[in-house]
């Protein structure tokens, strides 16, 4: 793979999808010190809400430390080149999240649907399109569970709607290299040229880095990933570790490689609640395609109710359950449970 | 046979068929018109063929037939955008307006809650709130009849087949009158809506989930019977009405998760979101309908 010479925009994940395996409760205080280092990293974007995000302090998805509107308004203004994005998911945020934010200072708003639909986001989309210079990018989830020809039908929509980026994103960290370039390379061929691409993984099968190479092989250019892999499931593309391959690779990422791996060891990994890695109920989200954030709910059910956070993660897969429905977890457990104690 | 009120319905597509299918059930309601604006549209021909008399003039070409035919009850079942005047127009005519739309002009009715209220208070116009509030705010007014809940929240998750295309330009709007609904007739302090759409084939069963969070340690036992209670009148005109785990608790929280399926008249089984809107729409008409007869009620116009 020669990837010589080409231009990558990372974006940094820790203070978003990190909110996962913190259960929401990262400080603003650690967000501003951690955003602050990645600034002088040369880290340009990162993304800053409520793990599921905007709106999503709720019993479902657990209430955060602060609100969103806490969170950014404190990391937008302590960061001097970085710019800020917020993630907003139709049916959980709204419009009125969404001027929030822009007034809070993002510079993107990232519009996150189920891969099958994108036509929620019209609304959200058009309506940022309309406010000058908001970066506005659509998002779809769970990416591993139709074929490209029909994930390509949804990304147009969203090009459709304004959109300027669209990201095929791996919620699961299901696919493989394969189902990256496939996906990655049809969207490449079939939208605007100007329309950007990106990619965003999860490591569950460890393959975070290998599927951002296929991705940027294919023709995305904006790569999503986190420091020390705080996120989801097993975490995202472990940043530093891409950083350091796209360096050895020849790719431009702008970022401070020795800085990025400083605050990856001395600043993300300490506030881990537990190591984020590939371990055996991780390793099932990306095996039986589930996705990332329900680990910690399963673990917690299997707890209550006394069974294996493997056989509930195996049976929301079975069950092609889609994010957002945190909820059925609990209750499959329940079933379980009863199913369990008649027998 | 006995009396009936005479009804139309506005919106001849797939609630407004499925409507019509089981108004034509009713004790109480007799629908006798079904009113389109699609000469070609499968829905009013489906209707004549059901028996009823269509047009395609839209609300318009009901208008002059309502007082000669003694229609007392419209349903709407058409779209935000055109519900106020459909309501208006209808309203002149002495007619009560049912509204299956998301406009909420008139007061937000979930028939097992505040019903009565609603019929109580001679509103001219009723809404039906959405479809996750059909199925949500009965289990947040069973909690909250019991002791003060501080925050209600429902998730709502439906099969990708069942939401239409108005609801996806405007899921916000799902979001926020529900959210609203949850407060007002749910009784809960703060509400939260959240919809969660499923493309699984086949398509899934309507679940909605219901958190509340109360202000006292939850009295398990009494806030359990209200909530079986509950169960049993909403499953009075939604068969399918069906608690599938709790109420479970944890400290203050009470989580209740629900399944609703639907009837399968127009609409397929699945469907439980539309049913419950149809079917709650329908309750609502008939006990309007009731008052009527009973002598108790006669709509006016304004």
């Amino acid at each position: 793979m020669n990837l010589q010479g080409r231009k990558v925009q990372v974006h940094d994940m820790s203070l978003r999808d990190g909110m996962h395996p913190k259960q929401h409760q990262i400080t603003v205080g650690e967000m501003v010190e951690i955003a602050v280092a990645m600034d002088e990293a040369g880290i340009t974007l990162i993304e800053v809400t409520h793990g599921d995000g905007l709106g999503g302090a709720s019993v479902n998805y657990g209430f955060p430390a602060a609100s969103d509107e806490e969170y950014l308004t404190a990391v937008c203004k302590a960061v001097k080149k970085t710019k800020v994005s917020a993630l907003l998911l139709p049916g959980i945020g709204t419009v009125d999240h969404l001027k929030m934010a822009v007034g809070c200072g993002i510079s993107t708003i990232r519009v996150a649907t189920h891969c099958t639909e994108a036509d929620v986001s019209e609304q959200h989309i058009s309506m940022a399109t309309q406010i000058p210079g908001l970066d506005t990018v659509g998002f779809l989830m769970m990416a591993h569970m139709i074929p490209a020809e029909e994930l390509v039908v949804q990304l147009k929509l969203m090009e459709s709607y304004g959109a300027n980026c669209v990201y095929i994103t791996d919620s699961a960290g299901y696919m493989l290299p394969d189902d990256v370039t496939s996906r990655i390379a049809l969207a490449r061929a079939e939208l605007k040229p100007e329309t950007e691409l990106g990619f965003h993984g999860h490591h569950n099968l460890g393959m975070g880095i290998a599927n951002s190479l296929a991705a940027v092989d294919a023709g995305a250019n904006r790569i999503d990933g986190s420091l020390a892999g705080l996120g989801a499931g097993a975490g995202n593309t472990p940043l530093e570790v891409f950083l350091a391959v796209c360096d050895r690779m020849g790719v431009e990422t702008g970022v401070d490689l020795f800085k990025a791996m400083d605050v990856a060891e001395d600043l993300i990994v300490p506030l881990m609640d537990h190591m984020v890695r590939v371990d055996r109920d991780s390793l099932t989200l990306g095996w039986a395609g589930v996705y990332s954030s329900f680990l910690l709910f399963a673990k917690r059910s299997a707890a209550k109710y006394g069974l294996s956070a493997r056989d509930i993660l195996v049976e929301l897969g079975r069950r092609r359950t889609v994010g957002g429905q945190e909820d059925m977890i609990e209750d499959l457990a329940m079933d379980m449970a009863r199913a369990r104690d008649k027998a | 046979m006995s009396k009936k009120i005479r009804a139309a319905i506005i919106g001849p597509g797939n609630i407004g068929t499925d409507l019509l299918m089981k108004a034509l059930r009713s004790a109480v309601i007799e629908p006798v018109w079904m009113v389109g604006v699609d000469p070609e549209s499968p829905g009013l021909a489906r209707a004549r063929e059901m028996g009823v008399k269509t047009t395609c003039d839209g609300v318009d070409g009901l208008i002059p037939h309502m007082r000669e035919d003694n229609i007392q009850i419209c349903f709407d079942a058409t779209s935000a955008y055109v519900h106020a005047e459909n309501s208006r127009k209808v309203n002149a005519e002495g007619a009560v307006m049912v509204d299956l739309t998301p406009a909420a002009i008139g007061p937000f009715c979930v028939p097992p809650v505040n019903l009565q209220d609603a019929v109580a208070a001679k509103a001219m116009n009723v809404n039906m709130v959405t479809c996750g509030g059909q199925a949500t705010i009965p289990m947040v007014a069973a909690v909250s009849r019991v002791q003060t809940v501080t925050y209600g929240e429902i998730v709502a998750t439906v099969s990708s087949r069942s939401v239409g295309p108005g609801t996806r330009k405007n899921i916000d709007e799902f979001t926020r009158t529900t959210a609203r609904g949850v407060e007002l007739i749910g009784g809960a302090q703060e509400g939260k809506a959240i919809i969660v759409i499923n493309p699984a084939e086949p398509p899934l069963m309507m679940r909605d989930t219901i958190h509340c969070l109360t202000a006292e340690e939850p009295d398990q036992e009494a806030i359990t019977r209200s909530v079986h209670d509950m169960v049993a009148e909403v499953q009075k005109y939604v068969p399918g009405y069906t608690l599938k785990n709790g109420p479970t608790f944890d400290g203050n929280r009470v989580s209740i998760y629900m399944e609703v399926a639907g009837l399968g008249d127009f609409l397929p089984r699945y469907a439980g979101n539309l049913d419950i809107m149809t079917a709650a729409g329908l309750r609502t008409a008939e006990m309007y309908a009731e008052e009527i007869l009973a002598g108790r009620f006669t709509p006016t116009a304004a």
